[in-house]
């Protein structure tokens, strides 16, 4: 690896360890919904794996196997954490450095 | 009878919805905690939830069509259908800037309270009866009282307990809506006319 990629991936990584940072408190929190709903179908699936009817799908017709409750959870929270959360922490960001 | 092999379990559905809400839930905390001039900025944002509990009405009819298996069942159905209309109808209308005082958001207590009232006069059977008897008194109730928050953002529109308050009941609602079972006991308790348990 060349110097020069290194100290850029560096100032990268400072940058984002920087904005970290001055991240506010509403900040963190939108940006925790979508993590903490993933979790939460994360843990629903470990403490009730058979309504995960993929993991033993013989047998199962196409209703059974397409509803997967957990997952569903899991998935809101990734496209939330993805989509949304992103933009509407940008926004904030914004407004924030806009006020005294 | 050729419908009834096609279909999916009741539960399944309820189970849908019940994501329906956990992004309705996830869209108005962040609102609530953001505040709404943030929230506001781009403009598609302000319709996401308003359109979602809309589309959540329109779809509430194919349920109310086909999955109900009484009158009294399918009125309640019916009911919570046309509160997700008017809920998202009133708050597409604020988005848009058609409708302009805050105090549409009652529309959205409204929409609580019938809901609340449509569950507990649907529900027959004692609360222990079956887990969905149970989440039936359960959700009425809730919906009952937490209709006082959007109630309070009709008034104080700029009140963060009563935004967090209303965006928790809809987190609530997928929970419990989550933990439906077509036949299921709660606590232990079954009752022999509730039927067998499948799953």
């Amino acid at each position: 690896m060349s110097a020069d990629i290194a100290h850029t991936i560096r100032r990268t990584r400072e940058t984002h360890a920087a904005a970290a940072r001055s991240l506010s408190l509403r900040a963190r929190i939108v940006l925790s919904l979508g993590p903490t709903t993933a979790l939460a179908g994360v843990g629903w699936a470990l403490v009730q794996p058979w309504r995960l009817t993929l993991l033993h799908p013989a047998g199962q017709g196409f209703w059974w196997l397409f509803a997967e409750p957990p997952l569903y959870a899991v998935l809101v929270g990734v496209l939330f954490r993805l989509l949304l959360a992103p933009g509407i922490v940008a926004d904030l960001h914004r407004v924030e450095e806009r006020e005294p | 009878m050729i419908l009834a092999g096609i279909q999916p379990a009741a539960e399944m559905v309820h189970w849908w919805f019940a994501t329906g809400f956990l992004v309705l839930g996830l869209l108005l905390a962040a609102e609530a905690v953001v505040g709404p001039e943030v929230w506001g900025l781009r403009p598609w944002r302000r319709y996401l939830w308003p359109g979602f509990a809309f589309a959540m009405g329109v779809l509430m009819f194919p349920v109310m069509t086909f999955f109900t298996s009484s009158t009294i069942h399918m009125v309640a159905h019916g009911s919570w259908a046309e509160v997700l209309l008017l809920a998202g109808g009133a708050e597409l209308g604020v988005a848009r800037g058609k409708l302009r005082s805050p105090r549409w958001r009652a529309c959205s207590a409204l929409a609580l309270a019938v809901s609340g009232a449509a569950f507990l006069v649907h529900e027959q059977n004692h609360w222990l009866f079956s887990r969905a008897a149970f989440l039936h008194h359960l959700l009425g109730w809730s919906l009952l009282l937490a209709a006082a928050f959007p109630l309070v953002q009709a008034v104080r529109p700029r009140s963060l307990t009563a935004a967090l308050g209303f965006a928790s009941t809809l987190l609530f609602v997928a929970v419990l809506l989550y933990c439906d079972r077509d036949t299921a006991a709660i606590f232990g308790h079954l009752d022999f006319y509730a039927g067998v348990p499948h799953r």
